[in-house]
């Protein structure tokens, strides 16, 4: 069975330097999609990113991460747009630091790539009508 | 040509009016020139979907068995309080109204997530509404206290008034300082990290009239998805501010008051809005026909965003210090491509204002006058003029001293 998760990682100074997405990828077999990374060899790093793969081999992946120092959350927030609640006025589209927003040039609606988005939680209380929420 | 409200109407009536909106007009008349497209095109018409603070419901409620005066008492609905500064049983509920217990900006920036607006919008959707009052009581009207649900559909009257809306051209507003600003428009990052604007543009309804040569007092709407008039020209009109070649403003000019049925509107285009540390308003969906009586009406409806310019106010001092400098003028079609130029730094825009929506309103008032469902009005009186030497001024303090 495929599952996929959204984990937020925290690598410990001597973590950073090392290939770990990589090892994921070819020891485990496993597909990822980076949300937010900031991560500089010697200093502590954070990466956000959806994990998917096989169950079996996303728990050998998770395992492999916490052996070499890796903390691990799991991404339990969402943040969803209520579609009839949008009124497409734009006034996310600068706020959002992840550009998960754009305007489609014809129409000028307001876009919302979910997967650009980092899950911030900005755009909530910018919204004027409200329209995003966060789910926990 | 020139035509006539009344022969329009006539073809309105019939079925064979010629509409279309100030979007689509641009590509007609390119295409077929003035006098043609004057000739064949009866109406254009106008929307926009903006959020507005002066903004509110005069409520008639009915009176209560035994009666109560909630006049000079108080009055929450929804916890919001209400105006009661009226008869025994009209209220004024005011869009950017907050409930007593609101935090507001205590802790900055408060979220105002519930006020008059969101009342309005609730009302105008059906939903039964608290209503709480406390009176003094008189031999008239005894009653002291009274609790109880109200619907839009029991209640007396529930009619919409906007002492200013429809504004003529607006600000853009950014922020040169090193913190960020919660504004009515909105959020403002901090060193020019974006640039926020508030009108549809091209298809404003003042900006296709810019001299009120059609619109004016009685003019019959799109107001919150029903039928609404011009009552009065708004506050702050300022017809005489500065204006381009094609006489369109380069500032806020003229404003609209606004006043129709609520029990006729629809809560899309009412909705309770909450501005991120300034407060709660109302965004409000205005429509406005304009009749082509005259190649010269025509030409002030083709107008686009690339000739509408607007001035850039800075807000971390010279808008709350009052100042009337400016940091440049740009272009609807400069705001409209995402990013803006200011001092030299790349600076990305968004809207306040719905143009979607915008479009949305001027293409359904183009259907229910296509449909025969909406005539147009004769104005009852115009709007003041550059020649009114109207203006909008700051206020003049004056110590208290005795």
């Amino acid at each position: 069975m495929d599952i996929s998760k959204r984990i937020v990682l925290h690598f410990p100074p001597h973590v950073t330097g090392q290939p770990v997405v990589y090892r994921l990828v070819k020891d485990f077999n496993l597909n990822f999609n980076i949300l937010k990374a900031s991560v500089s060899p010697g200093e502590e790093g954070l990466l956000i990113m959806e994990l998917g793969g096989t169950q079996k081999n996303y728990d050998k992946g998770i395992q492999y991460l916490a052996s070499v120092g890796v903390k691990i959350q799991s991404l339990s927030q969402d943040v969803v747009r209520d579609e009839a609640r949008c009124t497409h006025c734009g006034a996310c589209v600068a706020i959002c630091p992840s550009g998960a927003f754009s305007l489609e040039a014809k129409t000028r609606k307001v876009l919302f790539d979910h997967n650009k988005c980092v899950i911030c939680g900005l755009c909530v209380k910018a919204c004027p009508p409200r329209a995003m929420r966060l789910y926990f | 040509m020139p035509k006539t409200i009344a022969e329009i109407n006539r073809k309105i009536s019939q079925g064979k009016a010629v509409v279309v909106t100030a979007e689509e007009v641009l590509g007609i008349a390119r295409d077929r020139g003035i006098k043609k497209t004057a000739e064949e095109i009866d109406v254009v018409t106008t929307g926009t979907f903006s959020p507005m603070c002066s903004s509110g419901a005069f409520l008639n409620t009915g009176h209560s068995k035994p009666r109560i005066k909630l006049g000079g008492g108080k009055v929450f609905l929804n916890d919001v309080p209400v105006y009661t500064g009226l008869a025994a049983v009209d209220v004024f509920l005011g869009a950017t109204a907050l409930p007593d217990d609101d935090p507001r900006n205590r802790f900055r920036p408060g979220e105002f997530n519930y006020g008059g607006g969101h009342v309005i919008e609730e009302l105008v959707a059906g939903k039964d509404i608290k209503l709480k009052a406390t009176a003094y009581g008189t031999d008239c009207y005894p009653r002291k206290k009274l609790e109880t649900w109200i619907n839009i559909k029991d209640i007396n009257n529930a009619i919409l008034f906007n002492i200013r809306n429809a504004y003529q051209n607006y600000e853009v507003a950014t922020n040169l300082s090193d913190k960020t600003l919660y504004t009515y428009m909105g959020i403002l990052k901090p060193a020019l990290g974006n640039a926020n604007y508030a009108t549809s543009g091209q298809l404003s309804p003042l900006l296709n009239d810019p001299y009120y040569k059609t619109i004016g007092i009685g003019t019959r709407i799109f107001l919150g998805g029903g039928i609404g008039h011009v009552a009065w020209h708004g506050t702050q009109h300022d017809p005489g501010i500065l204006r381009g070649d094609n006489g369109v403003p380069k500032r806020p000019g003229a404003t609209l008051a606004l006043i129709g049925d609520m029990k006729q509107m629809r809560p899309e285009w009412l909705i309770g809005t909450s501005m991120l540390g300034y407060g709660c308003t109302l965004t409000i969906g205005i429509g406005i026909p304009i009749p082509i009586l005259s190649e010269e009406i025509l030409q002030y409806t083709l107008v686009s965003d690339a000739e509408i310019f607007a001035p850039i106010v800075e807000f971390s001092e010279a808008h709350p210090q009052g100042s009337s400098d400016i940091l440049g003028e740009v272009s609807y079609a400069q705001l409209k491509s995402g990013h803006i130029e200011i001092h030299g730094k790349d600076v990305p825009t968004a809207s306040l204002s719905s143009y979607p929506k915008a479009v949305e309103i001027a293409r359904t008032l183009k259907r229910w006058i296509e449909q025969g469902e909406f005539l147009l009005t004769e104005a009852a009186a115009p709007i003041p003029g550059v020649e009114s030497g109207m203006t909008s001024r700051m206020l003049k303090e004056r110590p208290l001293t005795e």
